[in-house]
């Protein structure tokens, strides 16, 4: 009975902890600027179905994709166990869906192979990190604290998995010895192999059975309640953020109604625009992005898919898109934080741009696309680093030297050289 | 291969004057229009359109910059403005139809040009020549052969990436019977020559290595004969590439469109 409060009451206090950090995560999200994203909802299913669901663009590189799909599969498929284990937990049953059978022996036994296979696959990320340290897994963005988020979640996995595998030697060992509570149920192809590393008393079987049985548990709300601090937030994030995601040829930038307005009402004087939007041009700072940009920060997992085939990265430039979504994600945050701090209108005086994100790097972009194709679940760095470089232009008219003679020139020759438009036609005549 | 044309390019406003209606406009652009190597490229696209007897005009001088590298700068009213002042000049003449010699003009007509008011139909050069190879109406015959040639083709972002247009500019390439090797970074993966977003007019930032020796190098491991390009800044990054490496005597930078016009005899 003791047992059955204390697990009712570590899943409300893990459930109320998750919905308040969450609050906060769509708070933050809320920072920036409306866009539309609510046409072509069935497109938009197919498409998170597609690259979230069905992983497709992982695919683009298939070692660490298979490895990625144990461990999703496994991820998804093993929290069926956990709605057991929740009932189990509330009633003081044991193995409560153990009447389905047959049906139920496979689906546990599958658990089985499937935690043996995320428990390797997870020992050969960490290896693949640690060990044979791939570049991907480098850069200047990939201080501490990332590498250690990464290490956290693999060793957590690991160790998760691993309760599960001695849980289930443990308790199948109990119900070979026909102890009471433990009625027969499930197969257990793996972790019958465990049984000789276990004690053959009655009273250390049970302990082992009920230590895994809660670490497991709690194991798994701690991990939900980690991911609003760590990068792995995709496991949530990827289906809103493949939802949401831009449908349009990656080569088309949106063009700004804003400036739509003004330039309408310079050509033609007769035209009133309709109520100007405040705020400025391009984005100085988190709030004016979109909330599509912020939600693509949340849900970066930080693989640096991205910043391996940027062509500023690969030939040595500061530029590194995993960089600029991790520079928006902690801004985001502090922001964020200074809020529930200062209360709202507060201004640290810090800004995306500068404080976090240099003119160097956002310099730096031939808007290549390559980032956003190779982006497993469609982040779109170059869309924040776009709105930037339009601040950086349009408020402040600060870009290198050479842009600003390229937007002279085509302002007063309409070409990006000094060349006379009289000249232009001059390719198809006679020397 | 005479640079000079022997026929006259037709212009909008001529056409106009005489009554007439293109089928479709060839828009130039300004790399197309002004830079020496380009125009090479821009005077093989006409000949492409004279030899099949497409009805086709240029704007000639009241063409003006799309506002591509404005908008990617950052500059987005100049984007605007020139896309504003360009669409009138557009829809004055009453154009449904365009092909662009350039991957950034057609971008930046097909997909932004829209929410502006400019609707047309547009395609890239090389979709042009893949139509017209498979209409029947060009073939690889009567010129240049290029039978067992290795051709290594540089994907534009513009045009690859940004519009997904891969095949067209293989096909026209596989017309000519040559040996066309991909590059290990090439369709969807393929590396960026180093000019887009405005790069073409700027200095690279500090760096250990410039972009398109990065992409020469590559693009020379598959030992080509030919580098075959489809976009003018890429022509210019890929061919200064091939002269630094002194690469430039074996190794030819060519537009699909000069490959076109050479294999044709035109």
């Amino acid at each position: 009975m003791v047992s059955q409060i204390l697990f009712i009451a570590i899943t409300l206090a893990a459930i109320a902890l998750f919905s308040y950090n969450v609050k906060k995560v769509i708070r933050n999200i809320r920072f920036g600027r409306a866009v539309d994203r609510s046409d072509q909802p069935h497109k938009r299913l197919m498409t998170m179905l597609k690259v979230a669901f069905g992983q497709t663009k992982m695919f683009f590189r298939p070692i660490p994709a298979l490895l990625h799909l144990i461990v999703y599969a496994g991820f998804v498929i093993i929290n069926i166990e956990v709605l057991e284990i929740m009932i189990d937990g509330i009633f003081g049953t044991h193995r409560v869906f153990g009447g389905l059978g047959i049906f139920y022996d496979v689906l546990i036994g599958s658990f089985e192979f499937l935690a043996l296979g995320v428990w390797l696959a997870c020992v050969i990320f960490l290896i693949r990190r640690n060990i044979l340290k791939l570049k991907r897994f480098s850069g200047v963005e990939m201080k501490s604290w990332p590498r250690s988020d990464a290490n956290y979640i693999l060793i957590t996995e690991i160790l998760l998995m691993t309760a599960f595998l001695l849980l289930n030697a443990a308790d199948s060992k109990l119900q070979a010895m026909g102890v009471g509570h433990y009625t027969t149920a499930g197969a257990f192809p793996i972790s019958q192999f465990l049984h000789n590393l276990l004690p053959n008393t009655e009273a250390g079987l049970i302990a082992i059975e009920r230590g895994c049985w809660w670490f497991h548990i709690i194991g798994i709300f701690a991990f939900l309640n980690y991911l609003p601090y760590s990068k792995h937030f995709h496991i949530i994030f990827a289906f809103p953020n493949t939802y949401f995601s831009n449908l349009e040829p990656k080569g088309e930038f949106t063009n700004m109604q804003s400036v739509t307005n003004e330039v309408k009402a310079m050509l033609d004087p007769s035209f009133t625009p309709p109520e100007a939007a405040a705020g400025r041009f391009g984005a100085k700072d988190v709030n004016d992005l979109t909330w599509v940009n912020l939600m693509n920060a949340y849900t970066c997992t930080e693989c640096g898919r991205c910043t391996s085939v940027c062509p500023a990265n690969i030939t040595g430039k500061l530029l590194s898109p995993r960089k600029i979504m991790m520079d928006t994600r902690d801004r985001m945050e502090e922001v964020g934080r200074s809020l529930d701090k200062a209360g709202k209108g507060f201004d640290d005086g810090k800004s995306l741009i500068d404080d976090y994100i240099s003119r160097e790097e956002i310099w730096a972009c031939t808007s290549c696309n390559a980032c956003t194709q190779a982006c497993p679940i469609n982040i779109d760095p170059l869309a924040i680093i776009t709105d930037l470089r339009r601040y950086a232009v349009m408020e402040e008219s600060q870009s290198p030297a050479s842009i600003g003679t390229m937007l002279g020139n085509i302002e007063n020759n309409g070409a990006p050289w000094k060349y006379s438009p009289a000249d232009r036609f001059n390719w198809a005549k006679e020397d | 291969m005479s640079a000079q044309l022997n026929f006259e390019v037709p212009t909008m406003a001529e056409m106009i004057a005489k009554g007439e209606e293109p089928e479709i406009l060839f828009w130039v652009g300004c790399a197309g229009s002004y830079d020496e190597r380009a125009q090479k490229t821009t005077r093989d696209i006409c000949k492409i359109l004279h030899h099949v007897g497409l009805k086709y005009a240029v704007l000639g001088t009241e063409e003006s910059c799309t506002g591509d590298p404005a908008k990617r700068a950052g500059n987005e009213f100049l984007f605007q403005m020139q896309a504003m002042t360009n669409i009138e000049v557009l829809n004055g003449y009453n154009i449904k139809k365009i092909v662009t010699g350039c991957p950034h003009c057609f971008n930046t007509i097909k997909n932004e040009y829209p929410g502006l008011g400019g609707n047309y139909e547009v395609i890239h050069h090389t979709q042009l020549i893949q139509q017209l190879i498979d209409e029947g109406k060009l073939k690889a015959e009567g010129g240049e052969s290029f039978k067992g040639k290795k051709i290594t083709y540089h994907d534009p972002c513009y045009l690859g990436r940004g519009n997904d247009v891969y095949e067209a500019p293989r096909k026209a390439l596989e017309a000519l019977d040559a040996q066309l090797v991909e590059m290990k970074r090439c369709k969807t993966n393929g590396l960026c020559c180093g000019a887009g977003g405005a790069q073409m007019f700027k200095e690279p930032e500090k760096g250990n290595k410039d972009i398109n020796i990065e992409r020469i190098e590559e693009a020379l491991e598959t030992q080509p004969q030919i580098i075959a390009a489809s976009c003018p800044f890429c022509m210019t990054m890929l061919s200064d590439g091939v002269k630094m490496k002194d690469q430039d005597q074996n190794v030819k930078v060519l537009d699909i469109a000069e490959i076109t016009v050479r294999a044709n005899g035109l």
